[in-house]
């Protein structure tokens, strides 16, 4: 495999890795600071994608149609924080991932009423729907403006955590809840806040995603489990971890695609190494995720 | 006097009348719910158009359908199966689309001397040695789709193709019925995971390989995926790309849009193919319906269609197993795929069309019939079947 190859496979797994990490930062932070385990988040990814999806036609752009469906998405994330999430914060996790498991069974029905049962049509704006010449590698523009908003969401999770006054909250609700509680702070709206950001999170992941994959009815489903593997591996509630776990799956994921089924050509005959590639290619996160559980069992960056 | 006659005359009355048939029951499960929903939904909508414009009376006989959600789930649906059997008594269970869902089931509608009209999942394992007296396939053998796009890929004289499939036994049997009629190099031939997303890494190699046509089956989401992916690479005006229908079917165009046009591919039936009963068919759904039928609309019209034939064929007595698995294979039905027998192996031979994807006069992205690849078709696992 030559060097050009190579390296497009290593953007392809950055940018796999940044689409995760949009996703896994407001898992990880609503399970980090509200200690909240909620299976719903894919659902508010599919809401994300759908209502892009929805408003590219109306408002004619998908810049405007994509910041509203975020906006929408953070508050449909704060409604359903208010009416179903409010209660469970005392019980214990089983209850949460019930109620949650709930909550995606709902949103697929809603989603199917609202846009019927078949994939709706979602593509990126004609500007960024060619390939961009790289050093000579042709490269999709799309997938570079998801790297792209992928790093700018971490630098503002960054600055928003490191040096505001909100962000302090985070870390101190992280580190010490009640603590935070006896200190006279408006616990019910920092949980809020924090569940909204999650969702608008979630929604964006949706709304970059829609135009490169299926939108589709339990969409949210088939990223979340993989969303898991990105926070368990980067330790729950930590923001770096979510980062530095995504980039690993991505890259471990994409290198195992591109390169084990021709790894396995070179000592065994073509159906056998397709076959054994294919399997351990589809193994190879969980592996990575099993290694790391091994040797630091609380994740990479563990919050506290 | 005439109070004692009364008992009598109604006795008489009773005799009088004709024996009444029993009424028809037909058990619809099929995938109402999750990320397959969209398949089941048009089969179960295009059965309802055929029952309909029968007035509600398939063979002429009074119908009861009794419709299920299987979740696209093989417990599921062998639950379903089992109470419609043994409480419904249902005679016939059709709208099954997954393929190990119908292999699930066989055994229990089987056992329960219960005919099963598969309207989509046509599997190689019932096709070929453990065919069944009690299952019927209304749609294609799953290979016969693939061999088309071989045959078709190796007449333009494609002499180095890309292999794609996901890594599950249809995959396999996809790529293998590709191979069977095509006879040129294989350039690569990967298999994916199951409900795979991303397709940057596969796709990277392909355009390393360079091979001067791709052929790949993605069924739904995956399809999206791919087919979006594909486009966004530049690979879309730079490799010709090929499939079987059901990878560029209605329920995937809709949401892909412009990605897939001019995308050749093969299928027992398309919304254009000319024949009246396909045309009255295409018109009725769409003015039913509001959206062009797939292929899963047009097959579980035909399916309805089958089941009409063949209760009005033995006259609405069902209790007669025999007889009604006759008149199965000998129904001539008027399918929107135009004339089509059954094979011993009670799969369909018929006509597979070439299929391109174009934008139609309203805009709107559909197939359009280029060509007839294979006229009566007969699927490759037939002689494999010991039924006569």
């Amino acid at each position: 495999m030559d060097a050009l190859l190579l390296a497009e496979q290593g953007l392809n797994g950055l940018q796999l890795g940044v689409m995760l990490f949009l996703m896994a930062a407001g898992l990880t932070l609503v399970f980090g600071i509200m200690d909240l385990i909620n299976l719903a988040h894919g659902s508010f990814y599919m809401v994300g994608a759908y209502l892009t999806a929805a408003l590219v036609p109306v408002l004619g752009n998908f810049p405007l149609a994509l910041v509203a469906a975020v906006l929408l998405t953070a508050l449909i994330g704060l409604a359903v924080e208010a009416v179903a999430l409010r209660t469970l914060y005392r019980r214990d996790h089983l209850d949460q991932v019930l109620a949650t498991f709930g909550l995606i069974l709902f949103f697929n029905e809603l989603v199917k009423i609202v846009f019927g049962p078949v994939p709706i049509f979602l593509n990126p704006p004609a500007a960024l729907a060619g390939t961009v010449d790289l050093f000579g590698l042709k490269y999709p523009a799309f997938r570079l403006t998801i790297l792209a908003v992928g790093i700018a969401v971490a630098v503002f999770l960054w600055l928003l955590i490191a040096k505001t006054r909100l962000g302090m909250l985070i870390r101190a609700g992280a580190t010490n809840r009640e603590m935070v509680m006896a200190l006279g702070v408006d616990v019910r709206l920092l949980f809020g806040l924090v569940f909204a950001l999650g969702c608008g999170l979630a929604g964006l992941a949706g709304a970059m995603a829609g135009p490169v994959l299926a939108v589709q009815v339990g969409m949210g489903e088939q990223i979340l489990i993989l969303t898991f593997v990105v926070i368990v591996i980067g330790g729950i509630g930590s923001i770096r971890g979510a980062l530095v776990g995504a980039l690993l799956v991505g890259i471990v994921d994409t290198m195992g695609r591109a390169l084990l089924p021709s790894a396995f050509r070179m000592v065994m005959d073509a159906a056998s190494a397709n076959a054994a590639g294919a399997a351990l290619a589809s193994m190879a996160i969980y592996v990575l995720m099993a290694v790391v559980l091994a040797i630091k069992p609380k994740g990479l960056f563990p919050a506290a | 006097m005439t109070r004692k006659l009364l008992p009598l005359a109604s006795a008489l009355a009773l005799l009088a009348t004709p024996v009444m048939a029993e009424p028809l029951k037909i058990g619809l499960i099929t995938t109402l719910s999750g990320p397959g929903a969209g398949l089941g939904i048009d089969i179960r909508d295009g059965f309802a158009l055929a029952l309909e414009q029968k007035g509600g009376k398939l063979g002429g006989q009074d119908t009861q359908v009794f419709e299920a959600d299987d979740q696209q789930k093989p417990d599921v649906a062998v639950g379903l199966a089992n109470r419609m059997v043994e409480r419904d008594r249902v005679q016939v269970v059709t709208g099954i689309v997954w393929s190990n869902l119908a292999l699930a089931l066989m055994p229990t509608l089987a056992g329960a001397q219960t005919f099963f009209i598969s309207p989509n999942a046509g599997p190689s394992q019932l096709a070929g040695a453990q065919c069944n007296p009690y299952f019927f396939n209304a749609a294609y053998q799953n290979d016969q789709i693939h061999e088309a796009v071989g045959q078709h890929v190796q007449d333009k004289g494609h002499k180095k193709v890309y292999l794609m499939a996901p890594n599950y036994p249809a995959g396999k049997d996809a790529l293998a019925g590709f191979k069977r009629f095509y006879k040129g190099d294989v350039a690569g031939e990967v298999y994916t995971q199951v409900g795979q997303l991303d397709y940057a890494a596969e796709l990277a190699q392909l355009k390393a390989a360079a091979p001067d046509a791709v052929y790949v089956f993605y069924p739904g989401g995956m399809g999206i995926n791919f087919i979006k992916q594909y486009e966004q690479a530049g690979l879309k005006g730079a490799v010709p790309l090929f499939g079987p229908g059901f990878s560029f079917d209605q329920d995937i165009l809709a949401a892909v849009g412009a990605a897939a046009l001019g995308v050749k591919n093969s299928a027992q039936w398309s919304p254009d193919l000319d024949n009246p009963a396909n045309k009255a068919f295409v018109a009725a759904f769409k003015a039913k319906y509001g959206r062009i039928p797939s292929m899963y609309a047009a097959q579980g019209y035909d399916s309805a269609l089958l089941i009409d034939a063949a209760v009005k064929g033995v006259g609405g007595e069902l209790k007669d197993k025999d007889k009604l698995r006759a008149a199965f294979k000998t129904a001539k039905v008027p399918s929107v795929r135009g004339e089509f027998t059954f094979n011993n192996n009670h799969y369909p031979i018929h006509n597979i069309y070439l299929r391109e994807v174009v934008a139609g006069p309203d805009g709107a992205i559909t197939n359009k019939t280029v060509a007839t690849v294979f006229a009566n078709h007969a699927d490759a696992y037939a002689k494999d079947c010991p039924m006569k």
